[in-house]
């Protein structure tokens, strides 16, 4: 019935707490939410999934020293009820078609593997099929080190496909939400058209404790927040979740209303095309 | 010694023998290959945002008969050198340098040769402050769809996402005791185990070497290297990679961009292993 916030530790009727998105009422912290609540931003009953068909399996043969890589994917999987970390699908956001993809930190950290990397490459694709934006609403500990560099060459891939939704001019709409680190953040939402984050998020590249542990050097309040992100020219805006959909709704709105079609930036390609290399 | 003694002993080396070949200091570093295999070499500097990287080296120069863009990670083989490199660990402004040099040679016509060797990026308070997520993550994008051909060679280190940012190309070329991992072994066995002193047990977990990562093919040709490694014989190393790199720009200089471009593109889009249910 009642739930203690992490930030302020006051007490909050849950029924409440669940009206105002996981917002603390109280203090204004932003709790973490599944995939699955991340779904309520789409327009009621918008939403289709697509590639939930896709599992992870065990690529390297994983030697671990405590529980195997399959042993924590079943515990994953029982605990969020999805197959990996990242769900996808298409729905709309204030009546303007989109393509989706939520991560979901409670399944290994929301870290990027195989089914994360060919799923949203699949997303990017589909929507420059579609020619509609897409959306990717990204929390991550990063690379999944129990699929090694074919985790590292994610980070590729996926940038790889983001380039077909940009040939033909639609856009990339990412949202950072805590926490974000590592290749996620190295990678395809630090590149997006538009880069939203949520109050008080973390978002970096290496971890705190690296930095203050390793590199021994003392990192001040707000380091690495959204609002830290911002005020480097990181990211567009820092948004709270109850201002998201009027805010991306929006923006789908303008980017749709262009008059004039994109053009590719290379009209002499075929030129270029024949000129021998040096 | 033949090649049957010579393979003999390479089974023997466990993937943290390497991990130790490919980080040993007097190991040929960039500018050593660029010294060896390239003439006339102009060196660039600077992002022309905030500063020149020292940690990462490129420039103008001539191999194999061409003009070539040359960009690498740079260790030192000392500590004074390797304070003014930061021990190969780029900032932002050493990828923003690369960016600037890559789109240079796309406007230019010019192949791009990338030397990776580094532990990671760097993981310091300021990289942070000056967007080292972006920066990393601008440089794959740049080298996604990159209309030159793009070359990478790993002769030591390829250390995560600090690596991959020179290794989106046409061709991966690893030396036999290179190695190329999702994190440094020390810090996947501080994530995996709370244990940093359980990297050599990471490093065989990972699938680091360069024979792993052929079998997985995620890179393209392994350059043997002499006898004991490529600091027992620095020139005979240096000869052998360029002679590989020399053959493989000369394959893909003879394809359309285009087709080029498309190759890059499913090159990565494969990646990856997922079951359907």
């Amino acid at each position: 019935m009642w739930v203690k916030c992490n930030a302020c530790r006051e007490l909050v009727y849950k029924k409440e707490l669940t009206d105002n998105l996981k917002v603390c009422p109280k203090c204004g912290h932003h709790m973490r939410m599944s995939a699955r609540e991340w779904i309520d931003l789409l327009d009621g009953g918008s939403f289709s999934e697509m590639d939930a068909h896709l599992l992870p399996t065990d690529p390297l043969g994983f030697v671990s020293l405590g529980e195997s890589y399959a042993e924590k994917l079943v515990k994953s999987q029982q605990r969020t009820g999805m197959p990996d970390a990242l769900l996808s699908g298409v729905g709309m956001i204030c009546g303007g078609r989109l393509a989706l993809t939520v991560g979901d930190f409670a399944f290994m950290g929301s870290s990027m593997g195989s089914v994360y990397g060919e799923k949203l490459s699949r997303a990017a694709e589909r929507a420059a099929d579609m020619g509609i934006p897409l959306l990717t609403i990204n929390t991550s500990g990063g690379a999944r080190q129990q699929e090694g560099v074919i985790a590292l060459m994610q980070m590729a891939k996926v940038t790889m496909a983001l380039t077909r939704l940009a040939d033909v001019g639609q856009p990339h709409i990412a949202l950072m939400i805590d926490p974000c680190y590592g290749g996620v953040t190295a990678s395809y939402p630090s590149v997006a058209d538009v880069i939203i984050a949520e109050p008080g998020a973390n978002i970096g590249f290496a971890g705190k404790r690296l930095i203050e542990q390793i590199m021994r050097q003392k990192l001040p309040a707000g380091f690495q927040t959204a609002e830290f992100m911002l005020e480097h020219g990181m990211i567009d805006m820092v948004v709270e979740r109850n201002q998201l959909r009027d805010t991306i709704g929006r923006l789908i709105r303008l980017y749709g209303a262009r008059r004039r079609p994109v053009t590719r930036r290379d009209p002499v390609e075929e030129l270029i095309g024949a000129i021998p290399y040096m | 010694m033949d090649e049957t003694t010579k393979l003999t002993e390479a089974q023997e080396l466990t993937p943290w023998d390497r991990v130790q070949m490919a980080r040993h200091p007097l190991r040929p570093h960039t500018l050593d290959y660029i010294a060896a295999l390239c003439e006339d070499f102009v060196e660039l500097h600077g992002d022309r945002r905030f500063g020149d990287d020292a940690a990462i080296v490129g420039g103008l120069a001539t191999f194999a008969e061409r003009t070539v863009m040359v960009i690498g990670h740079q260790k030192g083989s000392d500590t004074r050198e390797n304070m003014k490199r930061n021990f190969g660990m780029s900032h932002p402004e050493g990828y923003r340098k690369a960016q600037r040099l890559m789109r240079q040679a796309e406007k230019f016509g010019i192949s791009v040769i990338c030397f990776v060797d580094t532990p990671a990026a760097d993981p310091k308070k300021e990289s942070e402050e000056r967007g080292q997520g972006n920066a990393i993550a601008e440089s794959i994008l740049v080298m996604t769809n990159l209309r030159v051909p793009i070359i990478a060679a790993v002769i030591g280190e390829g250390g995560s996402g600090g690596a991959l940012a020179l290794s989106v190309a046409d061709r991966i070329l690893m030396q036999e005791n290179a190695i190329f991992s999702v994190a440094p072994p020390e810090a996947a066995a501080s994530i995996l185990w709370h244990d940093s002193a359980k990297a050599p047990d990471a490093a065989r977990a990972l699938k680091l070497t360069a024979r792993d990562l052929y079998e997985l093919h995620i890179i393209d040709d392994v350059v043997p290297e002499p006898g004991g490694g490529a600091h027992q014989s620095p020139q005979e190393a240096i000869t052998a990679l360029g002679t590989r790199i020399r053959a493989h720009l000369d394959t893909i200089s003879q394809i359309e961009i285009a087709t080029l471009l498309n190759q890059r593109y499913q090159k990565y889009r494969v990646i990856g292993q997922y079951a359907e249910a």
